[in-house]
């Protein structure tokens, strides 16, 4: 299953940052999600939640995801679009010579964490 | 509690694995190739061809597979080193599979690895698996308008090959309009139309098979890393 695999994943990447800040416990995972990155976000979900039980580091960690829109570049008028509703083919001009800018991303924004050097107030 | 700015890909880890791995094939000379496709589009037939054509290469396949070891059992019949990989239900190999399959393999007396991937046309392009090379399979049955179904795959893989040409006459695959669709994903890509059952067209991917060995040869010499170790 395509987003347990996304979740094992994002696990491995935040132990190596608790390890490298010495992290102690995580409160919330901030991601952003492209509308076209094909990750199915309540699916992602709870698969979170399934192995976050399993994972002592994660046990608290509330998922946060923001969905980041999808925008299409078009080589020949040289103009942007929206690609959920356009799809390849530009609006303005109906050429195929076109390129994803920005939508096809599973960032991870921030997180919320205890331990390690806490900022002073 | 603190707040963390990462900003950093949920696969961040995996792209560090797969810089590992590629520095490693580097240095043992071996060039990994990455081989995609869906089920059913002859990655087994088309590397039983290979291995019997490169007869002066010393061939390994690595076959991931969610289960059974059917692929492997046909590799090592022709006399290739191979390696049955289970992915545990996962649905594409990441690089740290990869460099686990590698190490039970090892890389000594080989020339070309192969990583024969899960046949999906979707995960398996999102994950860098640390290959040297990245090639796809579309096979003629399939149909031409899988580009524009799949097109992350087109537009990672170095070369696309239009496998079961033979069967040409049974379907309607528009060889040109494939070419084109291709072409509009990815610029970059080779495109090989070939018949791994009658040779027809083997022969111009096996000469790009000797020269991106070459080449991976020749710039593990001239730049050991090729500038990965820089932001590792």
């Amino acid at each position: 299953m395509h987003e347990m695999g996304i979740v094992l994943h994002l696990a491995k990447t935040l132990d190596e940052t608790a390890a490298q800040e010495k992290l102690t416990r995580i409160g919330s995972v901030t991601l952003s999600v492209g509308e076209v990155s094909g990750i199915m976000t309540d699916l992602f979900e709870d698969c979170w939640n399934y192995f976050r039980g399993r994972h002592p580091l994660l046990k608290d960690a509330v998922l946060k995801i923001e969905t980041a829109p999808a925008v299409t570049f078009c080589g020949s008028c040289e103009r942007t679009y929206p690609t959920v509703q356009y799809g390849r083919e530009c609006p303005y001009c109906h050429s195929g010579e076109t390129w994803l800018l920005t939508g096809n991303e599973c960032i991870i924004k921030e997180i919320e964490a205890e331990g390690g050097e806490e900022q002073e107030e | 509690m603190r707040i963390i700015e990462l900003g950093a890909s949920v696969t961040a880890s995996n792209d560090a694995d797969a810089r590992a791995l590629r520095m490693r094939m580097r240095e043992s000379g071996v060039l990994l190739i990455n081989l995609m496709s869906a089920a059913g589009s002859g990655k087994t037939t088309l590397l039983s061809r290979l291995i019997r054509d490169l007869k002066e290469l010393r061939v390994g396949v690595m076959e991931a597979d969610i289960a059974s070891s059917v692929d492997a059992e046909r590799i090592e019949a022709l006399g290739a080193r191979a390696v049955q990989v289970h992915t545990g239900g996962m649905c594409h190999m990441d690089a740290g599979m990869t460099a686990a399959a590698v190490e039970a393999l090892g890389t000594e007396r080989l020339d070309l690895l192969f990583l024969e991937n899960v046949g999906n046309l979707i995960c398996p392009a999102e994950y860098d698996t640390g290959a040297g090379k990245s090639i796809m399979l579309l096979s003629v049955p399939e149909g031409d308008d899988k580009p524009l179904k799949y097109p992350l795959m087109f537009r990672e893989s170095d070369a696309v090959i239009i496998t079961k040409t033979d069967t040409a006459g049974y379907f309607d695959f528009d060889q040109e309009r494939c070419r084109e669709r291709i072409r509009r994903l990815n610029p970059r890509a080779e495109i090989f139309p070939v018949s791994a059952k009658t040779g027809e067209g083997m022969e111009a991917l096996e000469r790009w098979l000797r020269e991106a060995l070459r080449e991976w040869r020749g710039a593990e010499a001239a730049r050991p890393a090729k500038g990965e170790d820089a932001d590792a």
